[in-house]
């Protein structure tokens, strides 16, 4: 199958080893990977803080990128940028009265997966170790994101390939499904409520004696990452598209602040 | 008022207690900080969102009725000129008055008129969230009037010195047994010194206060649940039997009703009888329902009023995405399971109104450009937890960013200097313009290294942004970006390749199966919970 990825910004400019994790993973499984140069966000941030005109460009860009590329689906390891696809980009095209590109971004749209989805809904993925080769000997913890489990109804499909990898000790998150407080702009502009919110998580996160939290969305595992780290924390974050991809012959390294939480490798 | 009609009539805003006095991130900064309404707030929520989960758990068709309110709702708003003048002809014809009020104040107007007709200076009162919206308390306290809320938690608000209530099920939800008992001791004519701050003795104390004033009191001011066309008849559910002494006891009944309060028939009652309890307090039924048509002679008040209230709600109705918070029955569950909510407290929304529903409700009535009502649709992470509970399925995040764009359309149109917001917004439209412009850019990710510490993170950001740094580290962005590592390593892809497409309908229909199948499999693999979460899952 020739899948086409869109890595969302985020992960983009600040954890491109999520993207190339992806890579990893569906190329294991013999896929090819294209990657659509054209591409850059999926506009969310300009829709979900009322910049509806300063959207309609970053739509029209994110179609036409994708469009000149031929591919059978299209995935993205970020529940939230897919939701925003389905959701969001037809609304703005509809709002801006073309309606061309509105059918063209809901065509796109109902071809690009969630990485989660991907796996286990078109590919037929139900185990990592057995189908995945994936291994990763820590203990982890999991935070469902709000937007792919609520929106995308993504349900258990990460947690559930995590828990199969081999190696992995997996303890479940108290209040797992309360939002960690990232909400885009909300996290500035709402900022003290917003640092309330992810206090409350990260405390629960540390209950769990686990040494990581993974996740499906980078952007809340920024937060949730950088409210640890400026508490000094042991605990990291860590997505769990790098889980499924680290194997005995190739086993992710977790070491110190920076390739956790930052990507520096 | 005479007024030429051109056209679309022209909005007319609600007033009252709807609008934010000043903007919610700061008085939430102000809230955040009070160490016992945090507490008191996230015990209540925690405890009304289990309850709530179980009862709405336990109904195989709990879905089904969701849609059903929702399209009731919907078929409501669609023909509201229809079935309020239904309303009216059926309420009338039963022996009842039907007034209209355009907004807050003339409904305050009629309402002390009709008391005044009596001749009286206190009345009896029914907790109602339309009369908290129009200041019915405060405006009759200027003229004269005295109104007892007999709600026990309404009690509490109105003799705690200076105290609004934060939610509009549990009005009390931020004070707690030692806090009220303080209240009953000082404000309770009578009461007994040694009163303890067990529930029991505190429901006596109030019982004791309000029994005298349930005889006496010729009239009574109620709000209403529904109000039912084909037959033109009212409705209360409550918990205490409070409201059903008001609504039989007085010689004169005055009900406040917005008007996106009616339902068609009966028979649409008994689907909100069963989604309203359920949501609001996690009950199965409400302890009290109270229905009454007209006037009966001998039995119940004589005197039958209702002003029918627009205040602001046509002006929602006219917005197509907006207007469905219209549908909102008034349950709360919402503000139970919203995380801003449980952390900020209800008084940070500044209206009657608050939580996910008032950030969208409360905008709309008064209108988004007036005082701070603007900040009222950021105060939400968008996290969805308020649309999965709404028992009316309003999608309380699309109207939220809907509004969020109607805010920033009408600051455009002031055409005020530009924000650092706009700044923010226009700097990153720029690079996702195009992948070319965001290669460039993310060249430059390194440059940031001016601002990252020797711990290879950033700790201090200038400006809105700033916001974030308060509270965490941002880590040191990468070397290179995926798009640029791809680009290097991979040059030489084809855009186009010629062959068929996979079908992927085909893949999706075969794999039906397959997330239930990889549950059980990690199922298999195993689960290490903690104490606490087996603690709170009983």
């Amino acid at each position: 199958m020739r899948i086409a990825l869109f890595s969302t910004c985020i992960v983009d400019g600040m954890y491109p080893k999520v993207a190339r994790a992806t890579v990893d993973i569906l190329e294991r499984l013999g896929h090819e990977v294209v990657y659509p140069q054209g591409q850059t966000c999926c506009s969310q941030m300009h829709v979900n803080s009322g910049y509806f005109d300063d959207a309609y460009t970053i739509v029209k860009n994110h179609v036409e990128s994708f469009e000149e590329w031929d591919f059978d689906v299209a995935v993205a390891p970020s529940g939230s940028c897919v939701v925003a696809l389905d959701h969001q980009q037809g609304m703005i095209a509809e709002r801006k009265g073309d309606h061309d590109l509105a059918r063209r971004a809901n065509a796109l749209a109902a071809r690009t997966f969630e990485l989660s989805e991907l796996l286990i809904d078109v590919l037929g993925i139900t185990n990592a170790t057995e189908e995945l080769g994936s291994y990763f000997p820590e203990h982890v913890t999991y935070h469902s994101s709000c937007h792919g489990m609520r929106l995308g109804k993504l349900g258990t499909r990460q947690s559930d390939l995590v828990r199969t990898v081999e190696g992995i000790k997996y303890t479940e998150l108290e209040g797992l499904d309360q939002c960690c407080g990232f909400g885009g702009t909300f996290s500035f502009k709402n900022a003290d409520t917003s640092g309330a919110m992810v206090e409350d998580k990260i405390e629960n996160i540390e209950n769990t004696g686990a040494s990581l939290c993974t996740g499906g969305d980078a952007s809340c595992l920024m937060n949730i990452g950088g409210a640890l780290s400026r508490k000094s924390s042991a605990v990291q974050t860590i997505h769990f598209a790098e889980i499924l991809a680290s194997t005995k012959e190739n086993p992710l390294k977790v070491e110190g602040l920076v390739s956790i939480a930052g990507g520096k490798k | 008022m005479s007024v030429t009609q051109l056209g679309m009539p022209q909005v007319r805003h609600g007033v009252g207690n709807i609008f934010e006095t000043e903007p919610f991130p700061q008085y939430a900064k102000r809230e955040l900080k009070n160490e016992q309404l945090r507490a008191n707030l996230g015990f209540a929520t925690h405890k009304i969102r289990t309850k709530r989960a179980a009862v709405t758990g336990e109904l195989p068709d709990w879905e089904d009725l969701r849609t059903a309110g929702s399209m009731i709702k919907q078929k409501v708003m669609a023909n509201l000129p229809e079935y309020l003048e239904e309303f009216e002809k059926n309420f009338t014809a039963r022996g009842g008055h039907v007034h209209w009020a355009r907004d807050a104040h003339e409904a305050n107007e009629i309402a002390l008129k009709l008391i005044r007709a009596e001749g009286v200076d206190e009345i009896i009162k029914i907790k109602s969230m339309a009369t908290a919206e129009t200041g019915l308390n405060e405006y009759l306290e200027e003229n004269g009037v005295y109104a007892i809320e007999t709600d026990l938690a309404e009690e509490i608000v109105q003799l705690g010195d200076n105290d609004r209530p934060s939610h509009i099920l549990v009005p009390a939800i931020h004070r707690n047994r030692t806090e009220i008992r303080d209240i009953f001791r000082r404000k309770i004519e009578g009461v007994d010194p040694n009163l303890s701050d067990n529930p029991a003795e505190l429901a006596e104390a109030s019982r004791f206060r309000l029994r005298e004033k349930f005889l006496s009191t010729k009239v009574a001011v109620s709000g209403v649940n529904f109000g039912i066309a084909d037959t033109g008849t009212m409705t209360i559910v409550e918990s205490e039997g409070n409201g059903r002494m008001c609504l039989t006891l007085p010689e004169t009944l005055i009900t406040f009703m917005g008007i996106e309060k009616i339902l068609p028939t009966v028979e649409d009652y008994e689907v909100f009888l069963q989604l309203l309890p359920r949501s609001s307090t996690g009950e199965r039924m409400n302890p009290y329902t109270s229905t009454w048509t007209g006037v009966t002679p001998g039995d119940g008040p004589q005197n039958l009023h209702v002003i029918l209230m627009d205040n602001g709600r046509t002006a929602a109705l006219a917005d197509e995405v907006g207007r469905q918070a219209l549908h909102c029955i008034r349950c709360s569950a919402c503000m139970n399971v919203c995380p801003v909510y449980e952390r900020a407290g209800g008084h940070a929304y500044g209206s009657t109104y608050p939580g996910p529903i008032g950030a969208i409700l409360s905008p709309q009535l008064g209108g988004i450009e007036n005082e701070y009502n603007g900040t009222l649709p950021y105060a939400s992470s968008l996290c969805g937890a308020c649309y999965d509970a709404c028992p009316v399925k309003i999608n309380i995040p699309e109207v939220l960013v809907h509004l969020r764009g109607k805010d920033i359309d009408a600051k455009k149109a002031k055409k005020g200097a530009p924000t650092q917001m706009d700044a923010i917004m226009l700097g990153a439209k720029t690079i996702f313009s195009s992948g070319k412009v965001m290669a460039l850019a993310e060249k430059g990710l390194p440059l940031s290294k001016i601002v990252t510490g020797k711990d290879h993170k950033i700790s201090w950001l200038p400006g809105l942004v700033g916001g974030w740094t308060d509270y965490r580290d941002i880590p040191e962005p990468p070397k290179q970006s995926f798009r640029n590592w791809y680009k290097k390593e991979r040059p030489s892809e084809s855009k186009r390749v010629s062959g068929e497409r996979v079908d992927i309908a085909a893949l999706l229909e075969k794999n039906k199966d397959k997330a239930a199948e990889a549950h059980a499999a990690a199922e298999a693999a195993g689960v290490d919970v903690p104490a606490a979460v087996t603690q709170e899952a009983m």
